[in-house]
């Protein structure tokens, strides 16, 4: 299923900033970054569990906050792309 | 049943493949191209002139992903693979099974008969698709000669008869393959297969195909724990992946020979994609190359019911559900080994 997760850390300190650069990394590790803050994980369930376990231990939530928006399997037609960074379709041919 | 994953194919020359976190990062020119998380991925092909860092063999290795090297042709080259899967009472199972022409024979019948009857549908099909009388007859008929010499090696009783009905099956198919081509019929014009190298655009697409499938069956028998070395119909030779030649054998003409044509027909590769050298050799030029990679992923996506599960999967997990077969009777799971049979 495809997850799209995004983020507002607050970088007011040096502790926010580290976290924003942690929570990042962490979805660098599972999708691909669409916008600034926002990005596409294709995750079957027991890997979001896990995902969503990790993001939640780096994050204060107080501070910051985190949306999660489940497009389930079918998200070829749910997501539409206007302008410019175009994204590559994790299922469809990966050719370099 | 598992998920088809992707495959990457990365064909542009001098990109460099590295570890960033949990994902391959492919960089070219110092430029990071493309970052894919490693659990989206299967297999990790590289065409050509591609370094990989030790970092990211490691990375694809505990993640079960098969990496393939190939030239810049998809002449195969090398297979990095983690630690062997799978248990060796299953492997020892296998050698045993091989080494005693009795535990070979069923299982050596049923991939020459999948093979011919595989064959067999491919060329009814394209019997029933081309408009011109005449070939559909040519077609027709050698289907029909197909019919009797599986008919044969059903019934084989040791292993070199059934290596000779499949030789027959093979040359009576060939023999017919070019009545199956509409497209531009007097470039794709097909005169039997060549081979190392091909000789005509029709046996370079093969070919080319042959090692995409390849790169796939291999990694699904590795990937249940089977010894892709030690066949059952081809026989060990050091360095030649024998069992995954014998699957080949089945799988050939519905995954690979199927696109091939289709591929033709639809004028989707172009005579003009292809390189003829001084030699006769032919090549797949670059952008085709790409086309081919990229309508061979398209398809594995296609859903079909396998015939034996009596369950929808993509035509892209056909490789592993037969090596879970073959592994499950190898185990004595099941009393005969279900080859893939394509309706």
């Amino acid at each position: 299923m495809l997850v799209l997760v995004s983020y507002d850390v607050s970088t007011r300190e040096e502790a926010g900033r580290r976290r924003l650069r942690r929570v990042a990394r962490l979805c660098e590790d599972r999708g691909q970054r669409v916008q600034n803050s926002v990005f596409e994980c294709l995750v079957d369930a027991a890997q979001w569990v896990r995902f969503r376990a990790d993001l939640l231990t780096e994050i204060a939530p107080e501070e910051d906050s985190l949306r999660f928006y489940f497009l389930g399997n079918e998200w070829k037609r749910r997501v539409e792309h206007i302008g410019a960074k175009p994204s590559y379709d994790p299922q469809g041919p990966l050719i370099l | 049943m598992r998920k088809l994953l992707n495959t990457l194919h990365v064909m542009t020359q001098g990109a460099y493949l590295h570890r960033d976190g949990e994902t391959v990062s492919v960089k070219v020119d110092h430029e990071t191209k493309l970052r894919i998380p490693v659990h989206t991925l299967e297999g990790l092909v590289c065409w050509g002139q591609v370094s990989c860092s030790p970092p990211v063999l490691s990375l694809c290795c505990e993640s079960g992903v098969g990496i393939s090297f190939l030239t810049e042709q998809g002449r195969f080259l090398a297979r990095i693979q983690g630690p062997v899967s799978g248990n060796v009472l299953l492997r020892r199972q296998q050698y045993r099974l091989c080494d005693g022409a009795e535990g070979a024979l069923p299982a050596v019948r049923m991939t020459v008969t999948a093979k011919i009857a595989n064959s067999r549908t491919v060329l009814l099909r394209a019997a029933r698709e081309t408009s011109d009388p005449q070939r559909s007859e040519t077609l027709r008929d050698a289907a029909k000669r197909l019919q009797w010499i599986g008919l044969d090696a059903s019934r084989a009783d040791n292993i070199e008869i059934a290596r000779g009905h499949e030789g027959l099956a093979g040359q009576e198919y060939f023999s017919a393959f070019d009545s199956m081509i509409n497209g531009d019929r007097d470039a794709f014009r097909f005169q039997g297969r060549s081979r190392r190298p091909p000789l005509d655009r029709t046996n370079a697409l093969l070919s080319f195909i042959y090692a995409l499938l390849r790169h796939d069956i291999e990694s699904a028998l590795e990937s249940v724990g089977l010894d892709p070395a030690v066949g059952f119909l081809h026989a060990d030779r050091p360095g030649r992946p024998s069992l995954a030649l014998d699957m080949m054998e089945e799988l050939r003409s519905p995954l690979a020979d199927r696109l091939a044509l289709t591929l033709i027909n639809r004028r989707q590769v172009q005579a003009s994609g292809f390189t003829i050298q001084d030699s006769g050799a032919t090549l797949l030029e670059e952008a085709t190359r790409k086309q081919v990679i990229a309508a061979w992923q398209t398809r594995k996506q296609e859903e079909i019911e396998h015939p034996f599960l009596n369950e929808r999967i993509p035509l892209g997990l056909i490789p592993y559900t037969q090596a879970l077969l073959l592994a499950r009777y190898v185990r004595g799971g099941l009393d005969a080994y279900p080859a893939f049979l394509w309706r």
